[in-house]
């Protein structure tokens, strides 16, 4: 089992991410340059946070056209489990690899802090780990995290039960107060119809020690190690 | 080139801001009459920010040794040894002037310049504090309506361009400080700390050598940005085309600069680097001749290789440009491809503009033909020193309004209304605001975050040590007392840091004052120098390095004396940091104290009336600052780092600003909803007792278990252990020599605390609501 780790130039938490997957939970995990054309060899690949290009025109709309995106969507049709964490998230937007798109926050100004999110499916590669309703404590840290879509889209999120994680209270409510950016319906992570991509705003790579503030956000990736561990068969 | 064909005469050199006799010294140094060029280099070499004329012949007062230190001021940052081969590298600098007329990228700069300075050293910044000093933001004590509103503005502006450069390029702005005063409406005071970590051997320096080796430039293209234009081309008539009057303040890309610094640290690691220094003030000009004197070397380059964003651009202004993401390195002669290929790789620029010469000359090319020729060692290091005189400022008559001291207030008095007041002042109250605007998250190695302690610590994942960081000085007790408030600020960072765990050993300082041609402003420069290295001697916290900023004066009135300091801690055992934060319901809460509180009562309100109550009840500010007692600080420090390391403690917090009870609800709003129930007796009045803000005292709290253990080693420090109270779950109550003086729901102290600087400062930026 192999992770991969997107280095965009401007990636700023892929060393964290690495640090969670390698040194906190023991996974073989590896860099990918940006300019890579292919990502064989790798079982998972992670797009972490950052500015992939300093960000300055819309997030992640140069990103998505670096050489690696082609091979990551690649990938990820063929079924390939693909996390972004907020920057990567932005840029899985972009590449249309997930429905809808983020605006800058509602307050207008960047947010960094710990909020409370909500575990709504585990029927994913990525919460198989966690119950439904779990509420995990994990920081966001980002301009543009509100997520919108259109009703439409909203509806078939819903249906087909992809809103992964919600904002709430650290009760599991989700209120307005409890909504950092303004993102519609509270929703703080998606996947694809498949369940094979998922991207969240929060960093579950910064809740994965106790002594930073949560461990929490461990469970995504652990998730992702017990669903990798049945497709490929390894013994646990 | 027509700049060349100017003559320069006296009035051209007063002009760009030299006088008779340093334009003399250029003469003398040159042999010859300078061209416009080489009189442009020399009159940003020789300014008081890059050559530090007035301030040199004090900070040589200053203690720069230590058994840890391995560089100390005159290279970049300052290096200090933090074990298992690893080192820390830090410094403070000042943006100030930059952030009033363009607060945004006045401060991104300061920001983006302060990392450039570690990175250049080879090391990965990990952490930024930011010391931040505003005008009134809230109307009230004869501030105008207008001047807070700007200052308002100012503020959002300065906290926006710190996350922008700070979060874009993956630092984490781990801490700092906010204060208010009217001296600094028209210059608020922008401060930025970094800190860098490094392997001992793999250390860069800025000293140019082997002759023959390429000099490259690398990052981001010149620009007319940046120019000293309006100080030393003032009103110049000779060059038509460059006399556009482009703002000063340079431009930030944060992004470039994450390139750079990702590039630099991978072309350093090919080993082909030989030397290495950022482009900062005076740009292309500093970086050269100090890399060539430092090297005892000499440096030519050819500006035609430059890589410029604009055409037409004059050497003048290519030697003058301070763009922002630019280095200089030399590599070397045979292994630049290796170099190239790096930047290459990271799409930065990077050509060879020159030549490392045996011959100590700093020589400028264009097309081939020389337009500056300069003597680098001269230019660098032999710039003007002036012993300017000092006079202290005359003496306050007694009963005059400035003298006005504090009237206590009756015995038994509820002081609780007069607290919650304090709370909200903005000095005092929550800066969520401020924090959540930075990423203090980025790099996974925050501890402690800002607010919930006394000093940042953030772990280096490398070893199982972590630094911890502070940033302090009290400008109100400077203007009262430079000498005694720049010991202050001194104590105050090492307590802070202390408090979290970590061991004090080593400091930065960034030193704002007003006009050093006013020989009052010189007098409060001395003092505080002598004020900090007498503090740092008996903290033992060398200085490793800083910045000087002078000329901070708005209509010729000077801002209040405000040195800065930052004081840099090792915890041997990271799982040992320390937040303020009350832990658990039913523990102990007790009062550490170095020092035995007055009993006369005159010197009592003459020291409380420098307070920060004094001033938010009362509107005074008099007085004289608290008394200093190193003795006493270095036990409480030696103490608090012994208690923690024995793991005895649950938090400290250090007692400053708003004194014991401010300190005791800090311990609460970093708690989880948990309050206080304290009892004291004292001979001072109750208000003193409670927000009085001498030295030398600390808040911890232990398990009942542990209590024994804590005051036993208390005493082995001489330190006075008052046992006042115990956590409880959700009230505040304080009784002073058995009345009740405080007394209310934490949550009701927490509401104006928390919301103060919210409700002023969400819209200042005309967005409307937050």
């Amino acid at each position: 089992m192999k992770f991969g780790v997107v280095v965009f130039p401007g990636s700023n938490c892929d060393d964290d991410t690495h640090h969670a997957l390698g040194a906190v939970l023991g996974q073989p995990v590896e860099f990918i340059w940006h300019q890579s054309e292919q990502v064989q060899g790798f079982d998972a690949i992670i797009l972490p946070g950052g500015f992939a290009f300093g960000d300055y025109l819309r997030t992640g709309a140069i990103a998505r056209f670096s050489p690696v995106m082609r091979a990551v969507t690649r990938f990820a049709r063929g079924g390939g489990l693909v996390l972004g964490i907020c920057n990567g998230f932005q840029i899985l937007l972009e590449a249309g690899l997930l429905p809808g798109a983020v605006l800058r926050n509602q307050g207008l100004r960047f947010i960094c802090r710990q909020v409370y999110i909500r575990v709504e499916n585990n029927d994913t590669p990525f919460t198989c780990a966690a119950r439904v309703g779990q509420v995990l404590k994990v920081p966001i840290a980002h301009s543009d995290g509100n997520y919108f879509c259109d009703a439409a889209t909203l509806a078939d999120l819903e249906r087909n039960r992809q809103v992964i994680f919600r904002y709430t209270t650290p009760e599991g409510k989700a209120t307005a107060e409890s909504n950092p950016n303004g993102a519609l319906a509270n929703i703080a992570g998606i996947s694809n119809r498949e369940g094979n991509i998922v991207g969240l705003m929060p960093h579950p790579e910064r809740a994965s020690e106790a002594p930073l503030g949560s461990a929490d956000g461990l469970v995504i990736f652990r998730s992702m190690v017990h669903c990798l561990t049945r497709q490929l068969g390894i013994p646990a | 080139m027509l700049e060349t064909e100017v003559k320069v005469t006296p009035e051209i050199a007063a002009e760009h801001g030299l006088t008779p006799e340093e334009y003399a010294r250029i003469l003398r140094i040159l042999g010859r009459e300078p061209n416009l060029t080489e009189l442009g280099i020399f009159s940003v070499m020789w300014s008081e920010h890059c050559s530090y004329k007035s301030s040199k012949v004090h900070l040589k007062r200053l203690p720069t040794c230590g058994t840890r230190v391995l560089q100390g001021p005159g290279e970049n940052a300052g290096v200090v040894d933090i074990g298992d081969g690893w080192c820390a590298v830090f410094k403070i600098e000042s943006h100030n002037h930059p952030s009033f007329v363009e607060p945004f990228q006045g401060a991104a700069t300061g920001v983006g310049g302060i990392l450039r300075d570690i990175f250049t050293m080879g090391a990965r910044p990990i952490a930024v504090l930011d010391s931040l000093r505003f005008g009134p933001i809230t109307d009230g004590a004869g501030a105008k309506h207008e001047d807070v509103l700007r200052n308002r503005r100012i503020m959002d502006g300065v906290v926006r361009g710190i996350a922008f450069y700070g979060n874009c390029f993956g630092v984490p702005t781990v801490g700092g400080e906010v204060q208010f005063e009217p001296c600094y409406s028209a210059n608020p005071l922008v401060n930025a700390l970094a800190l860098g970590i490094a392997k001992k051997d793999e250390l860069f320096f800025a000293r140019a050598r082997g002759e023959g080796n390429p000099v490259i430039y690398v990052g981001s293209k010149t620009g007319r940005d940046g120019i000293h234009g309006a100080s030393l081309l003032a009103s110049a008539e000779f060059t038509e085309e460059s006399q556009q009057k482009r703002p000063n303040v340079q431009v930030g890309d944060p992004f470039l600069e994450k390139l750079l610094l990702e590039a630099c640290l991978e072309a350093m690691r090919t080993g082909a680097v030989v030397a290495i220094q950022d482009m900062g003030a005076a740009g292309l000009t500093c970086s050269t001749c100090e890399m060539a004197s430092r090297g005892s070397t000499g440096i030519e380059i050819d500006l035609a290789r430059v890589p410029q964003r604009e055409t037409g651009m004059t050497p003048y202004e290519i030697m003058l440009s301070e763009s922002q993401e630019r280095m200089l390195l030399v590599a070397e002669r045979g292994r630049e491809q290796e170099v190239f290929g790096v930047f290459r790789k990271w799409d930065l620029d990077a050509v060879e503009i020159g030549r490392v010469t045996g011959d100590g000359m700093l020589r400028v090319l264009d097309r081939g033909s020389v337009v500056a020729e300069i003597p680098a060692h001269p230019l660098a290091e032999e710039g003007p020193v002036y012993e300017r005189p000092l006079s202290p400022p005359a003496r306050r008559e007694a009963g005059s309004a400035v003298e006005r001291l504090i009237t206590f207030a009756p015995v038994a008095t509820d002081l609780t209304p007069n607290f919650l007041k304090l709370l909200a002042a903005p000095a005092i109250a929550s800066k969520r605001w401020v924090i959540e605007q930075y990423d203090h998250m980025v790099r996974t190695n925050t501890l402690v975050a800002p607010a919930a302690g006394d000093a940042a610590v953030v772990r280096v994942k490398e070893t199982k040590r972590a630094l911890a960081l502070s940033t302090d000085g009290n400008s109100r007790w400077c203007q009262l007392d430079p000498r005694a408030g720049a010991m202050h600020a001194v104590a105050e960072a090492a307590r802070n840091v202390a408090c979290s765990g970590a061991r004090p050993i080593a400091a930065t300082n960034c030193l704002n004052f007003g006009s050093p041609e006013k020989p009052e402003v010189m007098w409060q420069f001395s003092q505080a120098v002598d004020g900090i290295a007498e503090a740092c001697r008996a903290l033992d916290t060398p200085i490793t390095g800083g910045n000087v900023s002078f000329y901070n004066e708005t209509l010729g009135r000077s801002i209040y004396p405000t040195p800065v300091i930052g004081v840099l801690g090792i915890l041997e055992d990271a799982s040992r940091a320390l937040g303020m934060g009350f832990r658990s319901a039913g523990d102990t809460v007790i009062l550490l104290e170095g020092r035995a509180p007055w009993t006369a009562q005159e010197l009592i309100a003459r020291e409380f009336s420098s307070s920060e109550y004094a001033r938010t009840l009362h509107g005074i500010t008099s007085g004289s600052p608290p008394a200093v007692d190193l003795g006493a600080e270095k036990h409480l420090v030696d103490c608090l780092v012994a208690l923690a390391d024995a793991g005895l403690l649950c938090s400290a917090h250090d007692l400053s600003d708003g004194g014991l009870a401010v300190a005791l609800a800090e311990c609460c709003f970093a708690s989880d909803g948990l309050g206080v129930e304290a009892s004291l007796d004292g001979s001072e009045p109750a208000e003193a007792a409670m927000f009085g803000e001498s030295g030398a005292r600390a808040i911890i709290s232990a398990t009942p278990a542990a209590l024994a253990a804590v005051l036993a080693l208390a005493s082995q420090y001489s330190l006075t252990a008052h046992t006042i109270g115990h956590i409880t779950r959700g009230d505040f109550r304080i009784q002073y020599n058995g009345s009740l003086v405080l007394a209310a729901a934490c949550g009701s102290l927490r509401a104006p605390w928390a919301g103060s600087l919210e409700s002023v400062l969400a819209s200042a930026d005309g967005t409307g609501k937050e």
